[in-house]
């Protein structure tokens, strides 16, 4: 019976289903190959999280040292308590925790245990309370970053004697102070709460990040109004003519316009001919204004056009002028797409450095900004100066600081996501 | 019109932008210059920052060059204080400095810096001589048949140049031409290695640009690799590849001793106390400049050159020491210290 039907309709079917068999055949290698492009590109992604996370989670945890730190009257007689001689508490800690260390190479090996911020923590624990002068206190600071690096594992401690940073007497007392539970790996606060400095164990990215933040303040405050009236206006307002199709297109170009030439453009016109102050947030937040405005008007514009023309044909019709139109109806129709725009330049606002170096935030900066007009650094920079620097610590730093980077800007693109899934209205 | 009024709004705005801020005094040091010295002048700042009533200095990493273009734009709180550089100002500088009423700079001498040929702790050391670079890795040699000529470089491996050298592929990672190591290697390793040819020697008084071209240019067929201007890539890379060589500075050597080696070059091993007794013949001076015009105007200058200058920052066993800078000569520290203290200038 089948082969009976088979053969009646011969002709017209083996043609047939040669031909669907051949178009399943395509449809799934187009499917597997959009399979495959998608495996490739998560397996790129993988690899670099996998390779900073790898190298950078250490970074987190930092290496302390008990010292018994006696806080002697006698070096307290000044009014002035940051004259005191804090290095000197340390040392002196350092030589009564090993006293058969006497001669005068080894006692300066021995204090090169201690991270040179030791001195500045103690300065800070007695500005705070001035009655720990005259006691004797346990105190767990900081230890320096050749000794962070080989309790963490980053340092051979088999090479030759000349070829490590750290000595045989200086691993010697290392062993003694973990076996006494007096070295100890904690949270490292200090990676979230200080500037940038030239110890590894010291260096933190709050300044970097706090510099962000006013640049980015800046470019919202400044970008996003201008962009959504240059969208509205070109959208809804503007006549179509020779002028507009100009600007369209000069908007179009600058979007893409590589992000260096307007670091160029801030140098020349806000610090030098303006006079604003090289490397503060405020050149930087200008500059940035410049390279997210186009993202914005484009953005901007596109979500104006989704919304239907009977909206404003309905508004219109019922009375309402062309301003109360768009600004009861269209505006709030189209301000979801106009947000994400606005949060995805924003992202690539936040992860840019190109146009910062040219106005001079790419800087050594200890001290972390309070304000718009305060020298700053950007996330970005700091990541690029660390991973610059000689000493082997800062390697987990950089790696750390992008993965901060990495943090806030998995949060501005999944806070745009959402807002996209929550507000958009379908037609 | 409305092209009109859009123009008369972005002239507004300009306007009230400009007037809206005013040029505020500035209360911190401004520091620009060569990326060589920023790991030392960082240092010192932080330092003085922290042990001082005076605010952190701002250092920009520009290089050199870069850095005396900022430096020499004029005089007032909008241009730097402090120039740092890998070399010493060129005369050409000098004269865009005055031209810009920078007349008076006090020139701070701050010590050594080395500049190392290294490989990976798992290959063997090597041992050459500035010569025998020289010929591994210019774009063109003198032709060994024919003497007085050039051909494009023919040395594939460094047993090529010296029998006694290991049979290995030349393969030199290096800084970009826009590094100051670049032209401090150039200069020292380079030019030097080809003097050692006498009709190139003869050259460089004859015809200035042909000794410019035979001794500048590096190979381009591969052997000598742009590595950039990060040294720590250099080092990761010499690691997973024991036949290259690196070229970078000595504090990166010092940092990374257990996993990299310097070459040996004259027969020099780049030690902290050869560099700093002037026998390994690849080291380079390191400077500050400072304007003289803003002493006084914006506070601390004077207390950060002497920090700066003080045996607890560039002494034997200070903390720059430590930061892999080589200290001068106890005479020359303590006339340079002199100098600076009585604030002489050029």
């Amino acid at each position: 019976m089948a082969t009976e039907n088979k053969q009646t309709m011969k002709p017209f079917s083996v043609h047939m289903n040669k031909d669907l068999q051949r178009r399943y055949r395509a449809e799934k290698r187009f499917q597997r190959c959009g399979i495959a492009a998608i495996a490739i590109a998560l397996s790129f992604l993988a690899l670099l999280f996998a390779s900073i996370i790898g190298s950078g989670y250490t970074a987190f945890r930092q290496t302390f040292i008990e010292l018994d730190v006696h806080f002697s009257e006698d070096l307290f007689k000044d009014e002035n308590l940051a004259a005191a001689d804090y290095a000197g508490l340390i040392k002196q800690a350092l030589r009564t925790a090993f006293p058969e260390v006497k001669e005068r190479r080894a006692l300066k090996s021995l204090y090169m245990l201690v991270s040179p911020g030791a001195a500045f923590s103690l300065q800070d624990m007695v500005k705070e309370d001035s009655r720990l002068i005259g006691s004797r206190q346990k105190i767990w600071v900081p230890a320096n970053d050749d000794v962070d690096m080989l309790i963490k594992g980053q340092m051979k401690a088999t090479e030759a004697e000349a070829d490590r940073r750290l000595k045989d007497d200086q691993l010697g007392w290392i062993g003694q102070l973990e076996k006494d539970g007096k070295l100890e790996t904690r949270f490292n606060t200090t990676f979230f709460t200080s500037g940038d400095s030239r110890e590894p164990e010291l260096a933190g990215i709050w300044g970097a990040v706090k510099g962000s933040f006013y640049s980015l303040l800046i470019t919202l405050l400044l970008s996003f109004p201008i962009g959504v009236a240059a969208a509205v206006y070109l959208e809804e307002f503007a006549p179509k003519n020779f002028w507009t199709d100009i600007i369209e297109v000069n908007i179009n170009n600058l979007a893409a316009v590589p992000s260096i030439i307007f670091g160029l453009l801030g140098l020349a016109i806000f610090i030098n001919f303006w006079g604003l102050p090289r490397s503060t947030p405020l050149v930087g937040g200008l500059v940035l204004t410049l390279m997210t405005l186009p993202v914005i008007i484009i953005a901007g514009r596109a979500s104006l056009k989704s919304v239907p023309p009977s909206i404003r044909e309905a508004a219109l019709g019922i009375g309402a002028s062309k301003m109360q139109m768009v600004t009861h109806h269209v505006l709030p129709l189209a301000m979801p797409g106009m947000l994400t725009g606005a949060i995805i330049g924003m992202a690539r606002a936040l992860g840019d450095t190109a146009p910062l170096l040219m106005i001079g935030m790419v800087a050594f900066i200890v001290d972390i900004p309070g304000g718009f007009t305060d020298s700053a650094t950007a996330l970005p920079v700091q990541i690029y100066l660390w991973a610059d620097s000689s000493e082997r610590a800062f390697t987990e730093k950089t790696s750390a600081a992008i993965m901060v980077l990495l943090a806030f800007l998995i949060c501005m693109n999944a806070a745009a996501v959402i807002m996209r899934k929550k507000f958009e209205t379908k037609w | 019109m409305n092209v009109k009024s859009l123009f008369l709004a972005s002239a507004l705005t300009m306007t009230l932008v400009s007037t809206g801020t005013a040029m505020a005094a500035r209360d911190a040091i401004s520091i620009v210059g060569s990326s060589t010295v920023y790991p030392f002048s960082t240092a010192v700042a932080e330092q003085f920052g922290k042990t001082s009533n005076f605010k952190t200095p701002k250092i920009e990493s520009t290089g050199t060059g870069g850095g005396f273009k900022l430096f020499c734009g004029g005089v007032g709180v909008s241009f730097p204080d402090i120039s740092n550089a890998s070399r010493a100002i060129k005369d050409s500088e000098k004269e865009t400095c005055t031209a810009n009423g920078v007349k008076d700079i006090v020139e701070v001498k701050i010590g050594y810096d080395g500049i190392v040929l290294a490989n990976a702790k798992t290959a063997a050391p090597m041992k050459l001589t500035r010569k025998e670079i020289y010929l591994a890795l210019a774009k063109e040699v003198p032709d060994a048949a024919h003497a007085g000529k050039f051909i494009a470089n023919p040395y594939k491996t460094w047993k090529d140049i010296n029998p006694e050298l290991p049979a290995t592929a030349i393969e030199v990672l290096g800084p970009p031409p826009t590094s100051g190591t670049r032209d401090a290697f150039v200069e020292m390793v380079m030019v030097a290695g080809a003097e050692k040819f006498d009709f190139i020697k003869a050259m460089s008084k004859s015809d200035k640009n042909a000794f410019k071209a035979a001794t500048e240019t590096l190979r381009e067929d591969g052997a000598y690799i742009e590595a950039g201007e990060n040294d720590n890539l250099i080092v990761q890379k010499l690691q997973a590849n024991p036949k290259a060589f690196g070229i970078f500075g000595f504090s990166f050597l010092d940092q990374n001793a257990d996993v990299v080696q310097g070459a040996v070059i004259e027969g020099e091993v780049p030690t902290f106390e050869a560099i700093s007794a002037g026998k390994y013949p690849v080291s380079r001076p390191l400077f500050f400049y400072v304007k003289k015009a803003h002493i006084d105007v914006i506070p601390g200058i004077k207390e950060f050159t002497a920090e700066f200058t003080s045996e607890k920052a560039w002494g034997p066993e200070g903390y720059l020491a430590d930061k892999g800078m080589i200290p001068m000569p106890d005479a020359e520290r303590k006339q340079v210290a002199a100098d600076v203290a009585s604030l002489k200038t050029m």
